[in-house]
């Protein structure tokens, strides 16, 4: 045996217990103490609402004890007080109506186009071939840069906002729509194959359910992005629109408005987010 | 319906997965399939259900269809292959709407294949409301509503639990006692091929080929009682030990790989 193995059997592993008894310590009667706590995600709705309240609070105080000029941060109340403005003098409506027309229309357009184009290149591999190059190359520009060259085709007016907005949601609805197609379970087209579906039941029955969880979650992408462009272009040019609306009181200096205009857009976004939801909820109830 | 298999060989690029596989499944006969991982079992249900074109070789059927037969083979699959946004009726309506049937017939069809898998009153459940058990039992019903002549079953227990698995079992028996149906069986469960089978076809490892085929004396209804115990302890000593060879083998060819 070679010395630097202990040589006392205490320090040995401990031997097999006897047949029929335990070996070791002996553990007297006692309650199993909890260990499984923390790690999991609890709800603590309350905080979220704590917080927010909090800092609207901090906020407000900053700027009631001059600690920041209201020029420059207006408080709470103060944008409060020009949203109500806003929807008093009727220009929130004039300039929401004016925003959310350009959404709805470009937004349309492009996720039309895009599901068209992406369901193609989903099922036709001819369609993929031509069109994952094209995708990778027009994916990457920033959309928002092809304005003024949509504004020299289509005028300054409508057209071209609802083309910079189509135009950006596209590729992403193309993108979105192939790999939803991609990831649609390949054993459900089997099974409907072996069953004899036809060509066009196989597409309507399974390919289609089976893609919309891939197209919903590309709408969510594709809102945030019309949301996003409908601003900038209006920051371009448009006489009325919350893009619009919110450079021109930047212009002016009025902080209040500035921020209710940016406020107003947030709210958008969290409608169309829970508009979204909504939908998602009620169409994929079956996930 | 008879299955006739002859010089079948399939090769996946350059794996060859089966190798000369003949073999003729008689009217109503259930043959079980048994083999290693991987040595093409899936691949030769696929061809035989014309889902996957074989390399070389044929696979034919002949023989009587059963009156308003809608898909003569029909595929009973291991995860089942329920669509998840339907409904139990409505993915037994998916294998029927193609087809010009009166509304009455659809639901008399639907009907009988729920009621005859106890699943009358889950009609309205979906796919993610049951159990494992209940699922396959749906994925059998939709295999009844189109009156198949041949079942192809794909493992369709590997997904299931000792208990589900043991009635599931019963379920098929009472399908087979009913229905002549001839049904090729995929399975890496001995219980199960001692208790369905006719005869049971042992593939070798890859590329499969026919090891054996062994044919189980003992009518399926009497395998439960004391006097066949002999034999089926015979059989399956056998069938293990032609299994354990060839896994055996199989897992010596991937280490040395
Ligand atoms: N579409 C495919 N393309 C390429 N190789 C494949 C394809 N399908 C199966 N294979 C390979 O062919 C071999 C046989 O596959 P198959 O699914 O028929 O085996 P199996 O006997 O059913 O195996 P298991 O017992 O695991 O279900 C495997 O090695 C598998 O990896
Ligand atoms: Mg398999």
């Amino acid at each position: 045996m070679p010395d630097s193995l202990p040589a006392s059997p205490s320090a040995m592993p401990p031997a097999r217990p006897p047949a029929g008894g335990a070996a070791g310590r002996t553990v007297a009667a006692q309650p199993v103490r909890f260990r499984g706590g923390g790690f999991t995600v609890k709800r603590h709705g309350w905080a979220a609402l704590a917080a927010f309240a909090a800092l609207l609070a901090v906020w407000e105080g900053v700027s009631r004890l001059g600690l920041a000029s209201p020029l420059f941060l207006p408080p709470p109340s103060a944008v409060g007080r020009a949203l109500a403005g806003m929807v008093a003098d009727g220009s929130l409506w004039l300039n929401l109506k004016a925003s959310l027309a350009r959404i709805a229309v470009g937004w349309v357009l492009g996720t039309l186009g895009g599901m068209l184009v992406g369901f193609a290149m989903g099922i036709f591999s001819t369609a993929r071939a031509v069109g994952v190059p094209l995708v990778s190359a027009f994916f990457p520009i920033p959309k928002i840069a092809l304005l003024p060259l949509f504004i020299l085709w289509f005028g300054i007016g409508e057209p071209s906002k609802f083309a910079t907005i189509g135009f950006g949601v596209f590729f992403p609805t193309v993108i979105a729509t192939y790999s939803a197609i991609d990831s649609v379970p390949r054993n459900l087209i089997r099974m409907a194959q072996s069953f004899g579906l036809p060509w066009g039941a196989i597409l309507r029955s399974i390919v289609l359910p089976g893609a919309l969880p891939g197209i919903l979650a590309g709408f969510r992408i594709t809102a945030s992005i019309a949301l996003i462009l409908v601003v900038a272009a209006e920051m371009i040019g448009a006489e009325y629109g919350i893009g619009a609306f919110v450079l021109m009181a930047g212009n002016l200096m009025q902080t209040d408005t500035l921020l209710a205009g940016v406020l107003v857009l947030s709210l958008m976004g969290l409608a169309i987010g829970t508009v979204l939801s909504l939908l998602e909820r009620r169409l994929l109830n079956w996930r | 319906m008879r299955l006739l298999v002859s010089e079948l060989t399939h090769r996946y690029e350059d794996l060859t997965v089966l190798d000369g596989i003949d073999l003729t499944l008689a009217e109503g006969e259930i043959l079980a399939v048994i083999g290693p991982s991987g040595c093409g079992k899936s691949t030769l249900l696929g061809i035989a259900g014309g889902i996957v074109a074989p390399t070389a070789g044929s696979v034919r059927v002949e023989g009587a269809v059963p009156d308003g037969c809608l898909n003569p083979i029909t595929f009973i699959f291991q995860d089942f292959a329920l669509l998840p946004w339907r409904t139990v009726e409505d993915n037994i309506a998916l294998v029927l709407e193609h087809h010009r049937l009166s509304a009455a017939e659809r639901r008399e069809r639907t009907e009988t294949g729920l009621r005859r898998m106890g699943l009358w009153d889950f009609r309205k459940a979906l796919p993610k409301q049951l159990s494992g058990g209940m699922r396959q039992r749906v994925g059998i019903a939709r295999a009844l509503a189109v009156r198949p002549a041949m079942l192809l079953l794909d493992e369709p227990l590997s997904a299931l639990d000792a208990q589900t698995r043991e009635l599931l079992m019963d379920d098929f028996l009472g399908l087979w006692r009913r229905e002549k149906t001839t049904a090729l069986y995929v399975t890496h469960n001995l219980d199960e091929a001692l208790r369905l089978a006719d005869r049971v076809c042992v593939l070798s490892r890859r590329p499969g080929r026919i090891r054996e085929l062994v044919t189980i004396e003992e009518p399926r209804e009497r395998r439960q009682e004391p006097s066949a115990q002999a034999h089926l302890a015979e059989v399956r000593e056998r069938l293990w030990h032609l299994m354990k060879a060839e896994a055996q083998m199989a897992d010596r060819e991937i280490a040395r790989a």
